[in-house]
């Protein structure tokens, strides 16, 4: 068939470029640069995520294949013997922070009961703005604090006194040295407080009007208005913020590193013995790693803090998206 | 405890008002009791988190002179010196940061916020949101792995690196919430008059974001200028004048830590003071901003 000389002979290559990006991409060709720029920007940050947990496998390669799930259970961190296990650092990081969050939530939740529902109100924006300046703090600046002022105190004052007047629980044993897991719980507890004020704060602000006052109209006292009001509607999202606070308890590097002590001791039950964390593991150990298990190890203690903080970050922002879905509050 | 007094006022005014009963005296006894709780938690954590701040700052501020910010600190203690190069470091690390960060977080905003609709968003947005929660460790530990060891050596350039990664997801997260309070009638109203989708994102919705996007950036600058974690495995430290990123760097953070830990009284007395400029450093900026910007509020 013969056609006729068409038109698109006829228009320059602006015109040309712009039927094609059409044809080919419903849009015009800025907005195919563009959005192709964007779209490779994402792709770099996707890339970034999974180049982070791939380049932490592959480099505890060595210790993954060499020692398996028995690094998990190992007590040696030796480079001498070259054998390799972060037993000690696992029960340090979670016995710190559950010690962090066994005296953060309930502080935590009363301060931002305490905030949302008793407050004068010309205190309210005051307190909601020191809690925020809190969380800003830098976390060397806690090891600074905990260094310097909280660990010599729990050695000349705290520790005593608990010995003598709570010796006889298996928590308060042992030698008294000021750093150590007591004072690196007590650091994380300051630290996690912030953030778990915050996030429950702004929870139980979306808590409807109309429910705190139809509990007030029944008869209901202000506790009751919390427990049956309250806290009910604002579960989740209350939940999702202590687990965030978790994640960042079981992370948490520079505070725990200064405090601790970094000294592997058997895992028992007193508080005052000095111990590691995963992270002050990494902290400690990078400078002296050499190439081969010992640098592998350090690597590995690292994949198990990404792996661990993976897996709550993706809890926390589960209930939290489920929160959304219901129409509560947007973190 | 005002309802107490209440009911026992109108018992005293009203003879037919029935007494309380024990489950009446019960659940106002819970209720003082809870309320009393509340309070004293309130105060025991304003007292704790107050007594910390107010310790770190006044201690800082004892040794506080023009000297801290010009000069090197002294070998071994010697009386007198500063943390200049600390300071210039952290500056400039901040930098490089900023250059690496803000692209990458900006435009996964754009995209999250303009085009990201169906399962690849919300992926990226939980990737993004997941990378928030990562301890900055890792990343450091990421550079570490990827430029320093190659290198043999540490550098700024690593520590801006991974400081720009750990950017990222702030910049992003708050970058898209600015970017969709943005009405959508200001995106119809451009398209309408014959605009195209990259021209209306540059020229109408960034420019109605701005102040936001703005006061992120900053906030996320602010956040990165404090950590330490990640410098400890990449720029390293030195305690030197510094301004060559393939070189070890050092930062406030980093000379606080290793004055924190050290023995001598003077070096401890200027972690304190690099401590106070550190904190002052990050407040300032976050105010000013938020002062400048009129913060995250809608403009519409």
């Amino acid at each position: 068939m013969q056609q006729p000389i068409s038109a698109s002979q006829a228009v320059g290559l602006r015109e040309r470029s712009t039927n094609w990006a059409i044809a080919r991409f419903g849009r015009r060709p800025a907005d195919v640069f563009f959005r192709g720029l964007t779209m490779l920007f994402v792709l770099i940050v996707l890339a970034l995520v999974i180049g982070v947990a791939l380049v932490l496998v592959i480099s505890s390669w060595p210790t993954i294949t060499a020692f398996g799930f028995r690094f998990l259970a190992n007590q040696a961190f030796d480079p001498v013997h070259n054998t390799y296990g972060v037993l000690p650092a696992i029960f340090g990081t979670l016995l710190t922070s559950a010690f962090a969050l066994l005296f953060a939530i309930p502080l935590g939740l009363g301060a931002s009961i305490f905030i949302v529902d008793f407050c004068p109100r010309p205190l309210r924006v005051p307190l909601a703005f020191f809690s925020d300046l809190l969380a800003a703090v830098p976390s060397v600046i806690f090891g600074l604090f905990g260094f310097l002022v909280l660990a010599p105190w729990l050695q000349l004052s705290g520790e005593p006194w608990l010995k003598q007047h709570l010796g006889f629980l298996p928590f308060f044993q042992g030698q008294m040295q000021g750093v150590g897991l007591l004072a690196a719980g007590m650091i994380l507890t300051i630290m996690v407080l912030p953030l778990i004020i915050a996030v429950s704060r702004e929870v139980m602000l979306t808590v409807p009007r109309s429910q705190r006052e139809a509990l007030l109209a029944l008869g209901a006292t202000r506790w009751e208005v919390i427990r049956y009001a309250v806290l009910p509607f604002s579960r989740v999202g209350i939940l999702g913020g202590i687990i965030l606070a978790l994640g960042r308890a079981l992370g948490e590097t520079m505070a725990v590193t200064m405090v601790i002590g970094n000294q592997a001791t058997r895992p028992g039950l007193s508080l005052f013995n000095t111990g590691y964390t995963l992270s002050s593991v990494i902290a400690n150990q990078f400078g002296e790693a050499t190439p081969g298990l010992f640098l592998s190890a350090v690597i590995e203690a690292g994949l198990i803090v990404f792996v661990i903080t993976f897996i709550t970050n993706f809890l926390a922002r589960w209930l939290m998206s489920s929160l959304e879905r219901k129409g509560g509050a947007r973190l | 405890m005002s309802t107490t007094l209440r009911s026992e006022q109108q018992r005293t005014t009203n003879p037919f008002q029935p007494r309380p009963s024990r489950r009446e005296t019960q659940r106002q006894a819970a209720n003082s009791v809870v309320i009393a709780l509340c309070v004293l938690f309130a105060i025991f954590v304003v007292i704790v988190l107050v007594y910390l701040i107010v310790y770190v700052l006044k201690q800082g501020i004892a040794y506080l002179n023009l000297d801290f910010f010009t000069q090197l600190p002294t070998p071994n203690g010697e009386p007198g010196g500063g943390m200049g190069e600390a300071i210039q470091g952290t500056l400039i690390l901040v930098g490089l940061a900023t250059l690496v960060g803000v692209p990458l977080g900006l435009f996964t905003a754009i995209y999250l916020a303009e085009f990201g609709r169906g399962r690849f968003a919300t992926v990226v947005r939980f990737l993004v949101d997941l990378l928030n929660g990562v301890p900055t460790i890792i990343f450091g530990l990421f550079v570490w792995v990827l430029i320093v060891i190659p290198q043999q050596s540490f550098s700024g350039l690593s520590g801006g690196v991974a400081l720009g990664i750990i950017m990222i997801p702030i910049v992003a997260r708050t970058a898209e919430d600015v970017l969709r309070l943005v009405p959508q009638e200001l995106r119809e109203a451009s398209l309408a008059l014959g605009a195209t989708e990259a021209r209306t994102i540059v020229q109408v919705v960034i420019p109605a974001a701005l102040n936001g996007i703005i006061t992120g950036i900053v906030l996320a600058m602010a956040r990165v200028a404090g950590e330490t974690a990640p410098l400890l495995m990449t720029a390293f430290g030195t305690t030197f004048w510094s301004t060559d990123v393939t070189q070890p760097m050092d930062a406030l953070t980093l000379r606080i830590f290793n004055f924190t830990l050290s023995p001598y009284p003077v070096q401890v007395n200027q972690a304190f003071t690099g401590s106070f400029v550190l904190i002052l450093l990050i407040v300032l900026a976050s105010f000013a901003v938020r002062w400048a910007t009129g913060g995250f509020k809608r403009r519409f």
